[in-house]
């Protein structure tokens, strides 16, 4: 018989002792600052603020200390305090057309209105280690070109002026969005109610259904239309004075992916288009969501749902990694009632198959 | 495309764009600026600072209809002055001593700013943001690709 018992208070307070112990490491090497963790391991919070879904980077950077670097973990400790912050409203839509922009590349054409610009990239790196890491070596301060700011154009105006892709979206624009943080998801979503899941969806989930699209598993065919990277303006309505003000500025990666075409009877043939848009500098998530954002189209443009990508509730129920691992986690709990349940069944069962009596009867039956 | 606002009325724009300004300073400079002014006994919190979340929109497509990306951390205060004029300070972040500092110069200037001290700080706010920006954009233009054709080799 289970009788239900209580204990481990010592050995939790003990743990958590340990874990800050751990955390710390050895005392003889300096503490690593949040500031630290800020300026140079800046793609590992925009990834926790990306995925936790809050933009704050000195919140971010304070969860990756408290995780020791587990980045789900950081992503859970900054979703959990966002729980506990009033909901002042919501901003403006960003224009991400107006962003300053910090790399912008496209895919599709070589020569575009405001070129190429690489940014801070690690394309074209011969990922080899670098040993003067190893050490605190000077870093020479970045080459400058002083020249008149070409506007950047968008990819998607180039093509979309001659009506060769798709417009931005179908809806009329002034629709108001769903909110998956307010309401409880309700499938089918919304095209808007799923980027908001996308874009706070787990990165390597994302990237790895994107890949499962290119390889055949419901193939989309896409370009990299356009990649930009850069600071947009956030701005809000205050309803006290009756005008927007800005907020300041965040940094997001913009993602245009160019597919194949779709005609029917009463539409020519035109390019359809992917959509990712993400707090941070995250380029792999981005174009991760605008070709799972596209292989979610399926429907809308008659195509045959064959592939995991293509299944919006199979996609957008197991993208959020906070929810996952929650749940698959959570079989590390206790389970002390229900495992006695299973064994007393199991031994029964072998009991009564063990039972030549049990077993002529049930060979009878 | 984008869908820009209709130009706002022009005493809107000035408080807009004074306040935008004022969101992007950092604590230290509205601190120096307004110690550098008369003594500021009489400032009455009407609201916060209180810090919370705004849910930031993007547009599908970038200019097709919204939909929510994700919250940020806001902070926001409003204050009144011995005059009665009310102030407010609004910025990304969780910092409300800078947030609170930023509604006393909007009510300064809400007052008429006769020191001129919010006038100044407002121009050294944006030429700091302009240099910045122009680095990072001088930074960015230095890595642009200029193509080139090759030579063919078979004349």
């Amino acid at each position: 018989m289970y009788v239900a018992v209580k204990g481990g208070e010592a050995a939790i307070a003990n743990a958590h002792q340990l874990l800050a112990d751990r955390r710390r490491g050895a005392r003889s090497i300096p503490a690593l600052t949040v500031a630290q963790i800020g300026e140079q391991l800046g793609l590992a919070v925009d990834r926790v603020m990306a995925e936790a879904s809050l933009y704050d980077r000195a919140l971010a950077a304070l969860s990756i200390k408290q995780a020791r670097g587990d980045m789900i973990e950081a992503i859970f400790l900054l979703r959990a305090y966002r729980t506990t912050l009033p909901r002042f409203g919501y901003s403006d839509p960003v224009d991400t057309g107006a962003m300053e922009i910090e790399r912008r590349i496209s895919a599709t054409y070589k020569d575009l209105p405001g070129g190429q610009l690489l940014g801070p990239t690690f394309d074209y790196t011969h990922r080899l280690l670098d040993p003067s890491l190893l050490e605190d070596a000077a870093v020479a301060a970045p080459v400058r070109r002083e020249c008149g700011g070409e506007a950047v154009g968008r990819v998607s105006d180039i093509l979309g002026d001659e009506g060769l892709i798709e417009p931005d979206s179908r809806e009329p624009l002034d629709k108001v969005p769903g909110d998956i943080t307010r309401e409880p998801m309700d499938f089918p979503l919304s095209r808007d109610e799923r980027l908001q899941a996308l874009a706070r969806g787990d990165e390597g989930f994302l990237l790895a259904l994107a890949y499962s699209t290119q390889r055949g598993y419901a193939r989309t065919h896409p370009f990299a239309g356009e990649i930009r990277i850069g600071l947009v303006e956030v701005e809000i309505e205050l309803p006290e004075l009756g005008f927007s003000v800005s907020l300041g500025e965040i940094r997001v990666t913009e993602c245009q992916s160019v597919n194949q075409f779709k005609g029917s009877a009463t539409e020519p043939p035109q390019f359809t288009r992917g959509y990712g848009l993400v707090f941070g500098q995250s380029e792999r998530k981005a174009m991760a969501m605008a070709l799972v954002d596209r292989a979610l189209r399926a429907e809308e443009f008659g195509e045959d749902i064959v592939a995991p990508a293509q299944d919006e509730e199979f996609v957008i129920a197991h993208s959020d990694n906070v929810q996952a691992t929650g749940f698959v986690e959570h079989l590390k709990l206790p389970h002390y009632v229900d495992f006695q349940a299973e064994l007393d069944l199991v031994r029964r069962m072998r009991a009564e198959q063990q039972d030549p009596s049990t077993a002529s009867r049930e060979a009878a039956e | 495309m984008n869908q820009k606002q209709a130009a706002p009325a022009a005493p809107v724009t000035d408080r807009a764009r004074r306040m935008s300004l004022l969101a992007r300073a950092t604590r230290q400079e509205l601190a120096a600026c307004l110690e550098a002014g008369p003594k500021m006994a009489d400032v009455h919190p009407v609201r916060g600072p209180q810090t919370g979340l705004v849910m930031i929109r993007g547009r599908i497509g970038g200019g097709g209809n919204a939909f929510n990306l994700g919250e940020a951390t806001v902070t926001r205060a409003s204050i009144r002055l011995a005059s009665g004029v009310i102030g407010h300070g609004q910025r990304l972040g969780t910092d409300q001593e800078a947030t609170r500092l930023s509604a006393i110069l909007d009510a300064l200037a809400e007052e008429g700013d006769e020191a001129g001290l919010c006038r100044t700080l407002l121009q050294a706010i944006e030429r700091r943001l302009a240099e910045e920006a122009g680095q990072r954009d001088a930074e960015t233009q230095a890595t642009r690709v200029d193509f080139f054709t090759l030579v063919r080799g078979d004349d």
